[in-house]
């Protein structure tokens, strides 16, 4: 392989990892933050990239579209929605025990995945939205490098944000909360409403997330935010990296998404009707790996103090 | 007389902590011995660190002269302790035989003489035999924990607060129960808040607070201790 | 009226399959405490395990059973033994994220192994029969099996429950863990038939799907939320519950398609989920978390 083959190889990968980076800081707002486990990342990861993909394409028969607004507007549309949607699944789980929040949000995720699924007026369906333009079209950064860049500025950004609101008076009360719940909550402060925030704090990152993924990769479809790529994958990189840190959570963005990657490579090299049989493979190998990482180490390359759960256990 | 059960300098608690640090006590085999104290003594957690439900860090226990120090539960059962914790100590959605059944778990053979014993101890039960615990009242939820103990036959029955939450008249019956049992020739531990009314039937009293033993009695003695009473006896 | 009475059917033979899910799921969230999120692919593995044992002998259709019920009773212990038993002293969590995984790698054991297209255990269609007593509702043979085989089982599970010692001791263990430690039981026991039964009935449970429809990798993954919606409904860690809670989503889920698209037909039980866990979480029949 040329030496162009392999940067460009090697700048996807890059933009790759930092649009998960972002969708992992922003899991582990809601995790590593106030302990609310979030199996349905794929849903607000979905409803960011379709919001920026709606706004930003041009019109279409097949489906709601011909906004045509400029990509930064993209971008705010996906945060907003997943905001709205955070706010919405937020008030319902905020409340709720670690076992039922984790079922409940993957079944939002899923309900997301059927509804982008069969409103075609508004999706295209199974069909996907195509040909989602490049942020800066016509600029001499309209290069992988250049978007490259862009995405790593967002990844910066988000990085600063969660780790300033970590240090914050705000982020005290919720390491408070952590720390001592009942106390917090004689002290006057609604329990709930903090965990909400930092719930919605995470929804908005993951809708950053999707919106920077949609323009990244160009075309969208339900399938790609199945469990497997749009939660379960992101969920391995936080505990890889060190769960509850956000360094651990671009730590594990990178390693993660590198042995992903990885095994791509690797069974390329099969006979082509190998395909799906090397996809499940690849499955099966990062599902392995995630055993194998809990039974061993499960705080991570990064150990941070776990955060206490929401949930006591009862008796 | 064989000592039955003797705890020697405990030091233990949950996680980290120590809550227990150096409690010593002695239990005889025809004894009722009573633990009071204020709340927070440690009253409760060296009961479940004798038990083995709580990791005893450093200090022996022996029964009937073998050391369990740190033994599980089911090693306590199996020897003949058995322990009634203070709270959900019964199994709501089981019935009242079942909730007996359970506690003779490991023993072997018909359980009738057993359940009919316990029936004989406890008559109102035996008028309820399938009622599903969980709807019962505090005082017959009472009798089912204790029966369920009771099921092995043991040598030694450890109450943690057998009269919490009853009323007078229950609490009485309680304390009557309690007798009869030890007049069956089964040692009894108990930690109690209604002190008065438990070292009155009590044989000897410990009196432990921020986790250490502070005084040591006969029942009688300690309930004319003015000391104690001012201290500890409110109930 | 004809539509109302074939909808029943369908929810009833749906409600089954739910149930011997919601069965396993709720006793294993009762005893280990954590959502098994492994579940609908221990279903779907049952029922590859029966196509298996059947295409191995040229055995017909409802032989694949018993094989897939053996068959997963056996992976399931063996994978509780593997890896759920040495997640036990951490946080509850973590084994929520590790049948997470474990979901994924049994999916694409029966992707890589069996491949991704559809299969069906047998060929050809079944005609069923016309009840015109019933004003000439159709009844697939399969469907009465369906339904009446889960009903002896759910007999089978109702009789280990009340009348044996192991049995009483799995519902003592999910209603109060501490003092049936306490009282002597031994949990290890307890928690390996916990998961014999789960893995028997969603073997079942797959076998069912399988012979109503098809096999394919991804069957019991989106049966899963039904399953949990059912387990929640009848109250965590009462296996009756989970039998009526079965039932009313399955029906709930086929009559819906009265009123709306039958894509929808998840969205049913995980709005029914969604109000439960709102209104009263513990369940109807009050469950144990």
């Amino acid at each position: 392989m040329e030496l162009a083959g392999i940067t460009g190889y090697l700048i996807s990968f890059l933009t790759f990892t930092g649009i998960y980076a972002v969708l992992v800081l922003g899991l582990n707002s809601q995790w590593g933050f106030t302990g609310q486990f979030n199996i349905g990342i794929a849903g607000f990861f979905a409803v960011g990239a379709y919001t920026s993909a709606i706004l930003t394409t041009p019109g279409s028969p097949a489906y709601l579209g011909g906004f045509g607004m400029p990509f930064v507007a993209g971008l705010a549309g996906a945060v907003l929605a997943s905001v709205i949607v955070g706010l919405a699944i937020g008030l319902i789980t905020a409340r709720l025990r670690t076992d039922y929040l984790a079922i409940a949000t993957i079944g939002i995720a899923e309900m997301i995945r059927l509804f982008i699924k069969n409103e075609d007026w508004l999706t295209n369906g199974v069909r996907g939205i195509a040909g989602i333009a490049r942020p800066l079209a016509g600029t001499p950064l309209d290069t992988p490098l250049g978007y490259l860049l862009i995405v790593a500025v967002f990844v910066v950004l988000a990085y600063f944000l969660v780790e300033r609101a970590y240090v914050s008076p705000w982020g005290r009360v919720l390491r408070a909360i952590r720390e001592n719940e009942p106390a917090t909550a004689a002290a006057g402060k609604s329990i709930a409403r903090f965990r909400l925030q930092a719930f919605v704090l995470g929804s908005a990152l993951m809708g950053l997330g999707g919106g920077l993924y949609a323009h990244f990769f160009g075309f969208l479809s339900p399938e790609a935010f199945k469990p497997l790529y749009g939660t379960f994958i992101i969920w391995v990189m936080l505990i890889a990296g060190g769960s509850g840190n956000n360094r651990g959570a671009l730590l594990g963005a990178l390693i993660v998404w590198g042995v992903w990657t990885g095994t791509e490579l690797a069974t390329g090299l099969l006979p082509s009707h190998y395909a799906t049989q090397g996809a499940a493979l690849r499955v099966l190998l990062i599902g392995v790996l995630l055993q194998v990482i809990l039974l061993t180490r499960p705080q991570g390359l990064l150990p941070e103090k776990p955060p206490k759960l929401i949930a006591k256990r009862p008796h | 007389m064989s000592t039955l059960l003797e705890a020697r300098d405990l030091y233990g608690g949950y996680g980290g902590n120590d809550i227990l640090k150096g409690v010593s006590l002695r239990v005889e085999a025809d004894e009722v011995v009573v633990i009071v104290g204020p709340n927070g003594a440690g009253k409760s957690t060296a009961m479940k660190a004798i038990f083995g439900l709580l990791r005893i860090r450093q200090g022996q226990v022996l029964y009937r002269g073998e050391d369990i120090t740190n033994a599980r539960p089911e090693q306590m059962v199996r020897r003949g302790v058995a322990y009634v914790p203070q709270e959900h100590n019964i199994f709501p959605s089981l019935s009242v035989q079942e909730n007996l059944e359970m506690g003779a778990y490991l023993m072997k053979g018909d359980l009738k003489p057993r359940l009919e014993r316990i029936y004989q101890l406890f008559p109102r039960l035996a008028e309820r035999k399938r009622q599903p615990t969980g709807q019962m009242s505090g005082g017959e939820r009472q009798m089912v924990a204790m029966g369920r103990a009771l099921m092995i036959d043991p040598r030694l029955l450890m109450l943690d607060e057998p009269t919490a939450g009853l009323s007078p008249k229950l609490i009485d019956e309680t304390f009557v129960q309690i007798q009869k049992i030890n007049a069956a020739g089964i040692g009894v531990l108990m930690v109690e808040q209604n002190a008065k009314q438990a070292l009155a039937i009590a044989s000897r009293g410990y009196v432990l607070a921020t986790g250490a033993n502070r005084h040591e009695d006969s029942g009688a003695a300690l309930l004319a201790d003015p000391h104690v009473a001012e201290m500890f006896l409110g109930g | 009226m004809n539509e109302i009475l074939q909808l029943l059917v369908y929810g009833l033979v749906l409600g089954s399959v739910l149930a011997m899910g919601a069965i396993g799921v709720s006793m294993i969230f009762g005893i280990l405490r954590f959502a098994h999120f492994a579940h609908g692919d221990f279903m779907t593995l049952g029922a590859y395990l029966g196509l298996a044992f059947i295409a191995a002998f040229g055995l017909g259709a409802w032989w694949a059973l018993p094989a897939a019920m053996l068959g997963m009773a056996i992976v399931a212990v063996g994978i509780d033994q593997l890896i759920y038993r040495r997640l036990r002293r951490t946080q509850p969590v973590i084994l929520l994220i590790s049948s997470f995984g474990m979901a994924l790698i049994l999916r694409s054991l029966v992707q890589l192994i069996w491949g991704s297209d559809n299969q069906t255990y047998v060929s050809g269609i079944q005609f069923p029969w016309r009840l015109d007593w019933l004003g000439g509702l159709r009844l697939k043979p399969d469907h009465a099996w369906i339904v009446l085989i889960s009903a002896g089982l759910i007999v089978a599970v109702h009789l280990f429950l009340s009348r044996t010692r192991l049995g009483k001791a799995m519902r003592a263990m999910s209603d109060n863990m501490d003092l049936a430690r306490i009282s002597g039981i031994p949990a290890e026991r307890v928690i390996m038939m916990t998961w014999i039964i789960g893995g028997a009935l969603a073997a079942a449970a797959g076998v069912f799907l399988g012979i109503d429809t098809r096999l394919h990798p991804m069957m019991g993954w989106t049966t899963l939320l039904p399953v949990f919606a059912a387990a929640i409904l009848g109250g965590i860690g009462r296996p009756y519950g989970a039998i009526v809670g079965g039932m009313v989503i399955g029906l709930s889920m086929e009559m819906s398609t009265l009123l709306i698209s039958a894509s929808y037909k998840p969205a049913v039980a995980f709005a029914i989920m969604v109000l439960m866990l709102i209104v009263r979480p513990q369940g109807i029949f009050k469950g144990t978390l």
